[in-house]
């Protein structure tokens, strides 16, 4: 009797919280590491020359407006 | 709004150096949304011509990722009502990538989590992300989506649920009627 309860606690729980719990983080730190490969990517250029040329534009209307 | 020039030059320059800096993870999300590279990266475009013209209607010192993630999530779907499923990557959305930088992701392990993500359903990996990877709140990622609190906590919960049994019960070879992406991930190896 005694022996089959040591080796019933000396395995991992199979299921219930601390599994679950150890199972989301490995969840959520994959979830990170795979949208920061994206994130840490340079910006591409189109986008910084898009927004300086919306800007260039939006300045000139300004002018524009004022004369 | 009775800015005089100075002001308004300061408050529009500030706003391009906001977005820019909000960039990386809009592309982020992006591609969480779309996967290929390309195609991702034409709705960051028009997520950025669609918040320029409209940044009037940021309030400035709020939260500009928050309100950068409604416009591209906002374009997203309504590009895909108007233009069906083709605005999205037919093979699933972080696999793609896969095959074009395959050195970027070392471990099958992590090729195995991504393609575990692709089973899920949309609002659900979409929670997943803009909780557990673009760190917003559960209250913010509700904004974002336009729906409640707790839906987006029961999308989460349920996306957790699904990539367990998909990663650690049915084992990683098995992804049953959502393995559309399996092929391109052999292309990959063998490329």
């Amino acid at each position: 009797m005694a022996d089959t309860n040591n080796t019933e606690n000396r395995g991992p729980a199979p299921s219930g919280p601390p599994r679950d719990n150890d199972i989301n983080a490995q969840i959520s730190g994959k979830l990170r590491e795979l949208y920061d490969s994206v994130r840490e990517e340079a910006i591409p250029d189109r986008f910084l020359d898009l927004l300086e040329k919306l800007d260039e534009a939006e300045q000139k209307s300004k002018l524009a407006v004022k004369k | 709004m009775s800015a005089d020039r100075s002001t308004d030059g300061a408050a529009a320059a500030s706003f391009k150096r906001d977005m820019i800096a909000a960039l990386p993870n809009l592309r982020a999300f992006a591609v969480s949304l779309i996967g290929a590279s390309d195609k991702a990266d034409d709705l960051v475009q028009d997520t950025i011509m669609k918040a320029w013209a409209k940044q009037d209607s940021f309030t400035h010192g709020t939260n500009i990722k928050a309100w950068l993630f409604t416009i591209l999530r906002n374009e997203f779907y309504s590009q895909m009502r108007k233009r069906g499923r083709e605005v999205q990557d037919s093979e699933g959305t972080f696999t793609e990538r896969l095959s074009v930088h395959p050195e970027q992701y070392g471990s099958l392990d992590m090729r195995d989590f991504r393609r575990a993500l692709d089973t899920l359903p949309e609002d659900q990996r979409e929670a997943l992300i803009l909780v557990g990877a673009s760190g917003f709140s559960y209250e913010e990622a509700s904004e974002i989506c336009g729906c409640a609190v707790g839906t987006i906590k029961s999308r989460i919960n349920r996306g957790r649920q699904k990539l367990q049994e998909v990663l650690y019960i049915e084992g990683p070879a098995d992804y049953g009627p959502d393995a559309v992406s399996a092929p391109v991930t052999s292309q990959a190896f063998v490329a």
